[in-house]
């Protein structure tokens, strides 16, 4: 595994910037620039590299669509709105026809990590072959489900692809194109579960839709085991810690503060927040990074610096 | 665990100490009970004072959460004073400064709560 790209990250439902949004970045920028001039396109790139993300940048919308770079075979976590773009830069870059093996690993079967699938290019282009891994029996039957009338025009059938299932077993290694996949039943209305992905020099681990009990203590070390030593945790900060406990307890997801307790402890190099909250802007989720790394120092101890990302549509994280 | 108590300007002050981690939740929760069943109106409110605590986890808070949410269920009155800077950055990088009541010192919350 060498890189983990996300073309998804906002959980629940997809969400876009607003006019008003734009305009706020336009106007912190030229606040920021306080009458300078430019007068080169580098010069200009210079200063727009020097404003925070918040401003010159964006988290993105789109619901959960994460690429884990391997090698001839690809290998994708969820298929949220994200795995359009996903499609798209695939057929971009491999073109038509040039027969590719998609593995597709669904943590669950709610719609925001569903809806993708139908406007995911490659399926509809004959010589393709698309695995689709789960442990939910129904898997098949959910996707399915969502291309036919009267939820979507084109039928299931119209797949160009060659589109198999497998239904996988929790908490064992499944030996999947040169990776070792292993899944681990997750808290969450309807089960999730999360993905370890283990090749010889890098493990990634994808864990969304879960929630932690915090007074659970064997729960706890279970996760801490599969997080074990990993250069990359995706993990489900949706909610604040406060939310999490009291008004969104039973929501099944997780907290910014307990993803840097298990990574912590279970000896992780690296945390991408991720399937953020619909209703947090760029400056909230710049907020909340902030935020998370401080809680790292603080609470970090003797121990080696976890890094935090807050993961945004478009981001590529090399292992 | 060990809770000290005291009683200053008609409050029961509960002196907390320590690191409150996931571990230590369990234990904590059940030094609290004794206090929370008497956290009812009538009896003094409860007041924890956490300038001893240098550390408190998720588990820790979420004990806080409960046993506040319980008080208040009885209608006593429960709160929390003086906790450490980082502490109170743990606080409110969790949000749990919107949630709690949260005094900066003993006496300030003796006057809000003995009154």
């Amino acid at each position: 595994m060498k890189k983990v790209c996300f073309w998804g990250t906002r959980g629940s439902l997809p969400v876009s910037l607003t006019a008003r949004d734009v305009r706020e970045k336009i106007i912190a920028a030229l606040t920021a620039a306080n009458g300078k001039s430019f007068k080169t396109p580098a010069a200009l790139n210079e200063f727009v590299a020097t404003l925070p993300f918040s401003t010159a940048g964006t988290f993105g919308g789109n619901s959960s669509c994460v690429e884990i770079i391997n090698g001839a075979e690809h290998f994708i976590c969820d298929m949220g709105s994200g795995a359009r773009p996903l499609g798209q830069a695939k057929i971009a870059t491999y073109g038509v026809p040039n027969p590719q093996t998609y593995h597709i690993f669904i943590s669950h079967l709610h719609w925001d990590h569903l809806m993708g699938f139908p406007y995911f290019a490659p399926m509809y282009i004959p010589g393709n072959r698309i695995v689709i891994h789960g442990c939910h029996a129904r898997l098949e039957e959910a996707i399915r489900l969502q291309m036919r009338s009267p939820c979507f025009p084109v039928d299931y059938s119209q797949a160009g692809a060659r589109i198999e299932f497998d239904l996988m077993t929790p908490d064992k290694a499944h030996y999947i194109a040169g990776i070792n996949v292993t899944p681990k039943l997750q808290l969450h209305a309807g089960d999730s579960y999360g993905y370890r992905f283990e090749s010889i020099e890098r493990t990634v681990v994808y864990s969304t839709d879960c929630e932690h009990q915090l007074d659970d203590l064997v729960e706890r070390e279970a996760c801490v085991k599969f997080f074990a030593g990993a250069d990359l945790v995706i993990f489900d900060a949706m909610y604040s810690l406060a939310e999490a406990v009291s008004v969104k307890a039973d929501w099944g997801h997780s907290s910014n503060v307990v993803g840097v307790e298990l990574c912590q402890a279970a000896g992780a190099r690296r945390l991408a927040l991720f399937h953020h909250e619909p209703a947090h802007d760029d400056i909230q989720l710049n907020r909340l990074l902030a935020e998370t790394r401080r809680l790292e120092q603080i609470t970090r101890g003797d121990q080696p610096a976890l890094e935090i990302l807050s993961a945004y549509d478009g981001l590529t994280v090399t292992l | 665990m060990h809770l000290p108590t005291r009683e200053q300007s008609g409050v029961l002050i509960v002196s907390v100490s320590g690191r409150i981690d996931h571990i230590a939740s369990e234990e904590f929760t059940k030094a609290l009970e004794p206090l929370l069943a008497n956290c009812i109106p009538g009896q003094p409110p409860v007041l924890l004072d956490f300038s001893g605590v240098d550390y408190i986890s998720s588990a820790g808070l979420r004990v806080l959460m409960i046993a506040s949410r319980r008080a208040k269920g009885q209608r006593g009155v429960f709160a929390i004073a003086t906790l450490q800077p980082l502490v109170q950055e743990i606080f409110a990088i969790s949000r749990f400064n919107l949630i709690m009541p949260c005094y900066v010192s003993l006496d300030a919350a003796c006057k809000v709560l003995g009154a």
